[in-house]
């Protein structure tokens, strides 16, 4: 019998070190306005999260892998990590975290 | 017969009648290329027009890429055919990998849309061969995301290489680094347009084609926009002999 799996994901991409990223640096300098101080180094990124109906996990990660690779991030700029969210079976009502 | 350029329609696109109205001006047949269509429809030449293709979702330019057209642009690239990408269309250009380095957010967040001065780095290549002499080009810029970045060793590649297209100058014909009010975006620098390896596929961020009429407040560009025709009218030339010939 074949399990139908869907695993969620989220992908969070985030400027590489050293790329200038002008909207963290806005977000850095509006701080003074909350009052808030000694915060720095602060980074904008994306989150995109997921569903992928697959037979396995490796299956599903291999396929987040190259969206996030080739579509998701630009590598010349932007590094990604990709954070399992947890899965859903259509048969079996177990989740795992 | 004139030369016929393709220009390429994504939905977003927003300068493909200033695309078009250019090429009329330089004296060759524009033809209006659909985004779905992976068929070029045997033109000499591609443009890319500016705009805002596929919303700019994600990143400008990355839906466009996986278009069926660009994949068409990019086998009539990899075949040696000219390809001139202007603002939104170097976006596209950029993140399809067919010319190097991407385009980042303006340094100011600051969505620009002025008149700015470049001036080319080489005047042998397809595109700036009719330019004449290193001079001052007057073009308009309009875009948010023109920052031009590539890293360092990248950058010493393209400037060894010659792919270095055109840069940002000051009045004084200087070159304008990054926080140099005549640097619209903080591009590294000064580059404003550059070239693959082959020299063949230009993406710049000013816009040429709405430049080529002085009653537009300037016609710098159409010397660009005439030195791509004229090269991809020899390139076609050469084809069609070659063609003739055969039969």
């Amino acid at each position: 019998m074949t399990v139908a799996t869907s695993f969620r994901y989220a992908v969070n991409v985030t400027p590489k070190p050293g790329i200038l990223d002008p909207q963290g640096r806005a977000v850095e300098g509006s701080l003074g306005h909350l009052g808030i101080e000694g915060v720095r180094d602060v980074r904008v990124g994306r989150r995109v999260e997921l569903t992928v109906d697959a037979a396995d996990e490796a299956t599903a990660r291999a396929i987040v892998e190259r969206m996030a690779g080739e579509l998701l991030s630009n590598p010349l700029i932007e590094a990604y990590a990709i954070e399992a969210l947890g899965a859903t079976s259509s048969t079996l009502s177990e989740a795992t975290a | 017969m004139s030369v016929r350029i393709g220009i390429v329609l994504f939905p977003g696109s927003n300068r493909d009648i200033d695309a078009r109205n250019a090429i009329e001006v330089a004296g060759a047949e524009p033809v209006m290329l659909w985004h779905e269509e992976a068929n070029l429809s045997g033109v000499a030449g591609v443009l890319l027009p500016g705009g805002f293709a596929y919303g700019d979702y994600l990143r400008a330019g990355v839906i466009a890429r996986f278009s069926p057209v660009m994949r068409a642009v990019s086998a009539f690239a990899a075949d040696g055919g000219l390809v001139l990408g202007i603002c939104n269309g170097f976006q596209v250009l950029a993140e399809a990998g067919l010319v190097p380095g991407a385009l980042l957010r303006n340094r100011s967040l600051r969505f620009v849309c002025r008149q700015v001065t470049i001036a080319p780095e080489r005047l042998d290549s397809p595109f700036t061969k009719l330019v004449g002499e290193r001079r001052a080009l007057r073009l308009p810029v309009a875009h948010g995301e023109g920052c031009y970045y590539a890293d360092e060793a990248t950058l010493d590649g393209l400037e060894r290489d010659g792919q270095v297209l055109f840069r940002y100058v000051r009045p004084d014909g200087d070159v304008a680094p990054p926080g140099d009010p005549a640097n619209p975006n903080g591009s590294v620098r000064g580059i404003a347009g550059v070239t693959n390896a082959a020299g063949t596929v230009a993406g710049l961020m000013p816009h040429p084609e709405t430049a080529v009429e002085a009653i537009l407040g300037s016609d710098d560009g159409l010397a660009i926009i005439r030195s791509f025709v004229a090269s991809a009218a020899e390139r076609a030339g050469s084809g069609r002999l070659v063609e003739v010939g055969g039969r």
